[in-house]
């Protein structure tokens, strides 16, 4: 029984963390582009009017498309980078929390107009 | 007792969607925190474990159908332009909003916010069921990752906050309504 045990904790720490991990950093870069997307089209004339797919929604429609593509792009990438490896995770959890507070951050308006 | 059909939509979207995702929300943080925290004594089994699993799917598809369904169906309504020399905007809540002083911040700050917000909602969320389905109870001894998970889950939760917060009060300042009338119920 205790052996048993061992044998599935054992299992369980070397299951590689690079799927969450690539998981967990696209989407922080997904959240950040949303902000960034939006930020750009709030200060360029021309970024916003490229941003219109869909005219009854505006440059809403291509700033979230666009970060929506680049999200999945990331983590596609990252997935089939990371699927098999052990990564030292701290740092990439860091960088995701990072990204996921400065888009809190830059979709708020008022911190926008003093950019 | 009537409805009009932008009403209904936007019913659908904040009450229906939005709310049950905050409601859902909820439950799923604290299932996070306290069932898969390394300190917890209870073993997980595999009954809950994918109880979870579907629940957190459930979110994510939740998520999607409200930030879809407010972007590419009540969204256009609020922003609709109305012809030159309309004098009653009734039937246009941005220009409503921006046509006075007391309101303009509404749509400034409120729906500005919201638009974009909500949009973290769905991106969290996903990544929280995909790495859920993979690791499920293994996430008990991956204690970065879980912290991680949680974190984006409860920023989700922030963010469909704020985002159903202004929903409720830009439609309770400039109303998304107009199209057919839908009878629900006849009065006496």
């Amino acid at each position: 029984m205790t052996t048993k045990s061992a044998s599935t904790t054992a299992r369980v720490q070397d299951m590689p963390n690079g799927p969450a991990a690539a998981a967990i950093l696209a989407a922080g870069i997904g959240c950040f582009m949303v902000a960034l997307f939006a930020l750009l089209g709030d200060k360029i004339a021309s970024f916003k009017s490229m941003m219109i797919f869909y005219k009854p929604t505006g440059p809403l429609s291509g700033v979230t498309t666009c970060a929506i593509l680049v999200w999945l792009g990331c983590w596609a990438i990252l997935h089939w980078r990371w699927s098999r490896r052990m990564l030292s995770i701290s740092k990439i959890n860091a960088a995701a929390l990072i990204l996921l507070g400065l888009s809190l951050l830059l979709t708020f308006p008022p911190v926008v107009d003093l950019l | 007792m009537e409805i009009t059909v932008r009403s209904l939509f936007t019913l659908i979207h904040g009450m229906g969607f939005g709310a049950l995702y905050l409601l859902a929300c909820s439950g799923a943080i604290v299932e996070l925190y306290r069932r898969y925290s390394p300190a917890a004594e209870a073993p997980v089994s595999r009954k809950d474990e994918a109880f979870l699993s579907r629940y957190l799917v459930a979110m994510a598809v939740l998520a999607w159908l409200t930030v879809l369904s407010g972007t590419y169906i009540v969204y256009p309504w609020y922003r609709a332009t109305p012809p030159a020399g309309t004098s009653n905007l009734a039937a246009f809540p941005q220009k409503l909003l921006m046509a006075s002083p007391s309101t303009i911040a509404w749509h400034s700050i409120g729906m500005e916010w919201k638009e974009h917000v909500a949009w973290l909602v769905p991106i969290s969320i996903t990544m929280a069921a995909f790495v859920f389905i993979k690791y499920g109870r293994n996430l008990r001894s991956k204690t970065e990752v879980r912290s991680t998970v949680l974190c984006f889950v409860l920023v989700s939760f922030l963010a469909a906050g704020i985002a159903g917060f202004f929903g409720a009060m830009l439609d309770k300042y400039a109303p998304v309504q107009g199209g057919n009338n839908i009878q629900l119920i006849h009065g006496e």
